[in-house]
């Protein structure tokens, strides 16, 4: 069975890495921080960058599981 | 509690006159102050005039979050029902961009729940703003003020 994570991209975070969403082989991750190193090898992480699993807010070191959805996006600017 | 987000533009009295004959029919008598914020947007920003703001959001996610946010306001004020309005996608200035409105018994409860309301929507729902600027240029808008220390 293939093993996946959703990872989506928001806002100016989309525009930079010139994609909305991807999904990826789950076996090989641990933690929020390891998926982006690996759908994203040639980008360094933003120092402000927030992070949500399954929609809601997570540390980068936060633990993920497979069928998991990663979103990763700037700080919010709503209201 | 209701969570709406409005694709299309929404008359923010309209909301409020609406909710309260529909949701809230069973507090009659009970409600002794009802708080409304309602920000729209403004044709200028950082020096600059702005056209126009594309909103975009998480959709799932933003309302999730703005549901803990009542809830989380819920477990420390009394307050008998909250709305929160949201517009997404293109704006124009004077347009309503974000409807609060909160019911109580009493008045403290009622100002202190929607203000914190407000600004923790401000620091946790999944919205970004994208301006379009009178020169035509685009730009993110980076990060909120807090809305406690800045005038």
């Amino acid at each position: 069975m293939i093993m996946s994570i959703k990872v989506r991209y928001f806002a100016s975070l989309k525009d930079r890495v010139g994609r909305a969403e991807q999904t990826i082989d789950s076996s090989r991750l641990s933690t929020v921080r390891s998926v982006w190193h690996v759908a994203n090898p040639d980008e360094t992480l933003p120092d402000n960058i927030l992070a949500a699993v399954n929609m809601d807010y997570v540390d980068l070191d936060s633990p993920v599981k497979d069928g998991d959805e990663v979103a990763f996006f700037p700080p919010v600017t709503g209201g | 509690m209701l969570i709406k987000i409005c694709p299309d533009g929404f008359d923010p009295w309209q909301e409020i006159q609406a909710y309260q004959q529909n949701a809230l029919t069973t507090l009659i008598g009970k409600i002794g102050a009802t708080s409304v914020f309602v920000g729209t947007m403004r044709d200028f920003n950082e020096g600059d005039q702005v056209k126009g703001m594309m909103l975009e959001h998480y959709p799932g996610m933003t309302e999730k979050q703005l549901a803990k946010i009542v809830t989380e306001a819920q477990s420390q004020w009394q307050i008998l029902d909250a709305l929160i309005v949201h517009r997404v996608g293109a704006i124009l200035p004077d347009e309503a961009i974000v409807l609060v409105a909160v019911w109580s018994s009493h008045r403290g409860e009622a100002f202190d729940a929607s203000r914190n309301i407000m600004e923790a929507l401000k620091s946790k729902a999944p919205f970004w703003k994208k301006e379009l600027l009178d020169s035509d240029q685009e730009r993110w808008v980076s990060k909120n003020t807090d809305g406690y220390t800045t005038c």
